[in-house]
């Protein structure tokens, strides 16, 4: 109750804010701000850690992949698809309206040399694997992956054609050591 | 709340503790001596059987839990290892795995009820918002639960669902990122899962506290929607709600125990007895039957962030329910109109349900878009507008008139009274 009166008493009498006024929000600053210093390297250890970031890339040694063939590899824990296109692959990745394309990108923006496609193998909706890889999967319209989760469509530059997916399958960096071996990451 | 008469007993040890620490008055006011409507019918059993469901839950959750191995490497294994040797473990898994399913049957019927009743309307709005957290915080649990056995359906169930957040411009990505921990769905991902599992249920506790204490605050709604006018239209909670809802346990675990007991996966799915494997996604990945509704609001829009968007606004667009209903009546007895539209909402909310385990193709889809077309016309366009256009049918003025005098009010009416005065 004296602190009510007391707090009452410092309102200058037109109702303007006071210099106590200015001292409560400083300090309601104040513990603002330090309860979110406090919250930041909690919140920060849910990123992922110094272990998790090492493993980061991954060499793959081209050879025993024939044309027309897909291996899977894992980069980062995930999946990452090489396809060795076939001509007729490539001539369909390069025979599209770039501008009619949801994610437009040229396919030659998405291969360091054509007969490889390498990209991310995980559908840009919601995560799910596209089918595609195996023979006898289907591979949707256009030729490429086709994810059963979602119903997106991707073609053969990993680009998406058809369904909820907004983006093309990623391509991770890509450096060829020498001619058939490559690294990611 | 405060009851006809304060607590009261001769035993001088409960009557030293309770001047110190009044928590037989508190029991006292809350559970016994606490004045309920008279009229409450069997739709009133199911906030005592989800309280019920979160209790068995949280008990067995803890046995679990000191069998269970949070590690990608083996938790697969560990669960087995509670299936096939730990004394009892099947059994314990078996309730914690249906009693899920039954805690979500006993909040959904609950929360139609709730709006069958308008129990959401003044003065109940907080009590009604601590509902829907509740039930936010119970499909975050449950889908934290599902991922932990990490079978293929555990792992890939909760690829999908963080990269619900990917959706989200400019820090998606980053989002995601760090609710993983990694780069996908990994070891780190499934410990904090673990350790959220277990957290969540004790924050459902707390909240659920909060909704009692806002129940009590004004009561109980009751099938009339009229307030209560004095001691007349009240008993005691005990023995008449006690009894019950007593009554009403035994009902809910004998169909629980027929699950349990003859059909303990029947609301799985076999695909997560497979262990998780990241390069391979099951061919057709369905949530647990609660999603199924927004699941299919999710896939019934083609774009990604949209679909995403409206499956949240679904359950967010009930915190602003009190004040989308303009109707100054309560129950849907008195309301010829909306009454109809109830239960389109409750068909369209079972026809989602359906669509969301089937593909989202052809029929399915067509029908998860009307549905969730209707879902949001319902709660934004029907509600303001019926609450001005309908005319609601007469109120009764009390709820003990019909069975204690005053009877022509409800002479013709089919409810007959059902307690002696």
């Amino acid at each position: 109750m004296a602190a009510d009166s007391a707090h009452a008493s410092q309102h200058s009498p037109d109702g303007e804010e006071t210099r106590r006024d200015f001292l409560y929000l400083v300090a309601g600053a104040m513990g603002a701000v330090g309860t979110g210093a406090f919250a930041w390297p909690l919140i920060n250890s849910m990123n992922p850690s110094a272990d998790v970031l090492a493993l980061s890339s991954t060499e793959v040694d081209l050879t025993p992949i024939e044309v027309g063939q897909s291996v899977t590899v894992v980069w980062r824990d995930k999946p990452v698809f090489i396809r060795h296109r076939t001509e007729d692959e490539i001539a369909a990745a390069n025979d599209v309206a770039i501008n009619e394309l949801p994610d437009p990108q040229t396919d030659a923006d998405r291969v360091v040399k054509p007969e490889w496609l390498i990209v991310g193998g995980n559908c840009t909706h919601l995560g799910c694997v596209p089918l595609g890889q195996k023979t006898g999967d289907e591979k949707g319209e256009y030729d490429g992956w086709f994810c059963p989760c979602h119903g997106s469509h991707y073609d053969t530059s990993g680009r998406i054609r058809k369904g909820p997916a907004p983006l093309n399958l990623p391509v991770p960096p890509v450096e060829f050591l020498d001619d058939t071996t490559i690294k990611i990451g | 709340m405060s009851s006809g008469q304060p607590f009261q007993t001769n035993n001088a040890i409960i009557k030293w503790i309770d001047h110190r620490l009044p928590i037989f008055s508190l029991t006292n006011d809350t559970l016994v001596d606490y004045p309920a409507p008279r009229n409450l019918n069997y739709w009133w059993n199911f906030g005592s059987l989800a309280g019920l469901a979160l209790v068995v839950m949280i008990v067995t959750g803890i046995v679990l839990a000191m069998q269970y191995t949070p590690h990608v490497d083996y938790a697969f294994d560990s669960v087995e290892r509670i299936m096939r040797d730990v004394n009892g473990g099947w059994l314990i898994r078996y309730i914690h795995m249906n009693m899920a399913s039954f805690f979500f049957i006993a909040v959904i019927i609950h929360i139609f009820r709730g709006l069958y009743y308008g129990s959401y309307k003044a003065p109940r709005e907080i009590l009604w918002i601590l509902g829907v957290v509740i039930f936010l915080l119970m499909m975050a649990t449950a889908f934290m639960g599902y991922v932990l056995p990490w079978g293929q359906m555990s792992f890939w169930g909760a690829t999908v669902i963080t990269n619900l957040f990917s959706a989200i411009p400019l820090v998606g990505e980053s989002i995601v990122t760090w609710l993983w921990g990694g780069f996908s769905v990994n070891n780190p991902t499934l410990n904090r899962f673990f350790a959220l599992h277990y957290l969540l249920p004790f924050v459902i506790v707390g909240v659920v506290i909060l909704h009692i204490w806002a129940l009590h605050r004004f009561g109980s709604n009751n099938p009339l929607g009229i307030d209560a006018k004095g001691p007349q239209d009240k008993i005691p909670f005990h023995p008449y709600y006690t009894v019950k809802d007593a009554f009403g346990v035994g009902v809910f675990l004998l169909i629980f125990s027929v699950f349990l007991f003859f059909a303990p996966n029947f609301l799985g799915h076999p695909d997560n007895y497979i262990p998780a494997n990241p390069l391979s996604t099951p061919a057709h990945i369905v949530p647990e039957w609660y999603f199924l509704p927004f699941y299919a609001i999710l896939r019934s829009v083609p774009d990604k962030l949209l679909g995403v968007v409206l499956m949240f606004a679904s359950i967010g667009i009930l915190f602003i329910l009190p004040w989308l209903d303009r109707s100054p009546v309560r129950s849907c007895k008195f309301r010829p109109v909306y009454k109809w539209f109830f239960w389109v909402l409750l068909i369209a909310c079972v026809a989602l349900g359906w669509a969301g385990q089937e593909a989202p193709e052809g029929a399915p889809l067509y029908i998860s878009r009307v549905a969730t077309a209707y879902y949001f016309f319902h709660f934004l366009v029907l509600l303001p507008l019926l609450g001005v256009i309908e005319r609601p049918k007469p109120l009764p003025a009390s709820i003990a008139e019909p069975v204690l005098g005053g009877g022509e009010v409800w002479s013709n009416a089919a409810a007959k009274p059902m307690e002696k005065a």
